[in-house]
């Protein structure tokens, strides 16, 4: 089956003002750069943005913020963005914050076709504020619901013309589950390749998880935290 | 003279045991990764999606696809393996981590551990420390035993909002280590070098528990 789009042009197509997408990535690492250029350039408004992070001012997810296309955002940790913390205190961005763990697994149940799930996270904490709680194993849980996404994209190292997606490092992160949880799930990928150059055994995500992929380009591939150690 | 924080790290790294998976929050439990003490094997998770992560690269030997949870740029050691973030918190929910080391601002005589929001100010968000305190079962924290304006962090009850209830086991501050009680309370295991009972004990506001002769700790 091929999945192939010419470019991020055509794989953007359909999202409109509005929608709640998925973006994979940790920080600045595994994140779909091409796509997010292309929302920029689209300008697709009143979003809901579900990621780990918001990316920082000038990369990322925070090149949305800038443009004030972001109605909500849905993640876990949202420090090291000035802009963002601007738009939030003065009540332009609303906020979710859920435990990272959580976020994950909330993504996972949303492409499995688990409605909710208990979990000890957060019990105990504002985060448990009108949610059912029930004990297992003498612990108190919290229930939590699933997460879908009417777009999810991802980024992969590889990917075939079927969609099927290879990861490298700590890029893996969130770009699985969301790539399961997308109504449509666009993948763009720094080296595509013909079905059956990939071996099967090392897939990481099926194809049948992703509708859209095509061969990213230009990937920056910023650090945030550069850290290092002198050659002894 | 109370403990600085690579000591705080070195005193931390004691309790590490042959075969353990470890997970280092940010700051002070970073560190201890510098004291693993020696015939000890210990290999380290991060969230993002690691297991055997090795120390900073050298210079110029930067991996934009290769982080920490803290978002730094690291290594993988030799055995070591890659996974997506549910996966990560299926080895921290499943509890197959067997040690959790992590900061707080404030750590409560019931083991409350408070470290992802001041109210009123800029929120950051709780990462995956929420997942972390909830399902860890040997829970370390390493934190100063004040803030800076001198308050003590450790307190009958947190006043900031909590990150998870009733979960650290253990805490090691600058000035000692302490083992949350049954029922409630900090038990003085240890003091740091030349620190008294006395100025602990007026730096701790929670409930403290002397229980005979509290010895120096070795580093």
């Amino acid at each position: 089956m091929n999945k192939v789009v010419d470019n991020v042009e055509k794989a953007c197509i359909g999202i409109e003002n509005g929608m709640t997408i998925m973006l994979g990535g940790f920080g600045l690492c595994g994140i779909p750069e091409n796509s997010i250029s292309q929302l920029v350039k689209l300008g697709t408004k009143e979003l809901t943005c579900i990621s780990n992070n918001a990316g920082v001012d000038d990369f990322g997810l925070g090149l949305l913020l800038q443009n004030h296309q972001i109605k909500k955002m849905i993640s876990s940790y949202v420090g090291e963005n000035d802009e963002f913390e601007r738009q939030m205190l003065s009540g332009e961005l609303e906020v979710d914050l859920i435990p990272q763990g959580s976020l994950a697994e909330r993504c996972r149940a949303g492409g499995a076709g688990i409605p909710a799930f208990f979990t000890p996270a957060g019990y105990g904490t504002e985060v448990a504020e009108g949610k059912e709680v029930r004990e297992f194993n003498g612990k108190p849980h919290i229930l939590e619901s699933a997460l879908t996404a009417d777009y999810a994209i991802v980024k992969a190292w590889k990917g075939d013309t079927a969609g099927n997606l290879i990861f490298k490092g700590t890029a893996r992160n969130f770009n699985p589950m969301m790539a399961m949880a997308g109504k449509i799930t666009i993948a763009e990928v720094e080296n595509l390749v013909p079905a059956g150059e990939l071996d099967p055994n090392q897939i990481h995500i099926a194809g049948i998880f992703v509708q859209r992929i095509f061969q990213g380009k230009g990937y920056e591939k910023r650090i945030e935290q550069r850290t290092v150690r002198q050659k002894p | 003279m109370a403990l600085d924080k690579d000591q705080i790290a070195q005193r931390i790294a004691q309790e590490l045991t042959d075969g353990w998976y470890v997970n280092l929050g940010i700051g002070i439990p970073t560190l201890v990764a510098n004291f693993i003490p020696e015939g000890i094997e210990v290999e380290f998770q991060s969230e993002n999606g690691i297991l055997g992560m090795g120390p900073f690269p050298f210079d110029g030997e930067e991996d934009a696809d290769l982080i920490n949870a803290g978002k730094q740029t690291i290594t993988a050691m030799k055995g070591a393996a890659y996974f997506d973030s549910a996966t990560s918190f299926a080895m921290i929910r499943g509890q197959h981590v067997q040690l959790t080391v992590l900061g707080a601002m404030e750590v409560s005589e019931n083991g409350d551990i408070a470290n992802w929001k001041i109210p009123g100010k800029m929120v950051k968000g709780m990462g995956g420390a929420m997942d972390l305190v909830a399902s860890a079962d040997n829970i370390i924290v390493a934190m100063m035993h004040t803030n800076k304006k001198g308050e003590s962090k450790l307190l009958k009850n947190c006043s900031l909002p909590l990150t998870g209830v009733g979960c650290v086991k253990k805490v090691v501050t600058n000035l000692g280590v302490l083992e949350i009680a049954e029922g409630g309370g900090f038990k003085l295991l240890e003091r740091a070098p030349g620190v008294s009972v006395e100025e602990i004990q007026k730096a701790t506001d929670g409930k403290l528990i002397i229980k005979g002769e509290v010895p120096e700790m070795v580093l």
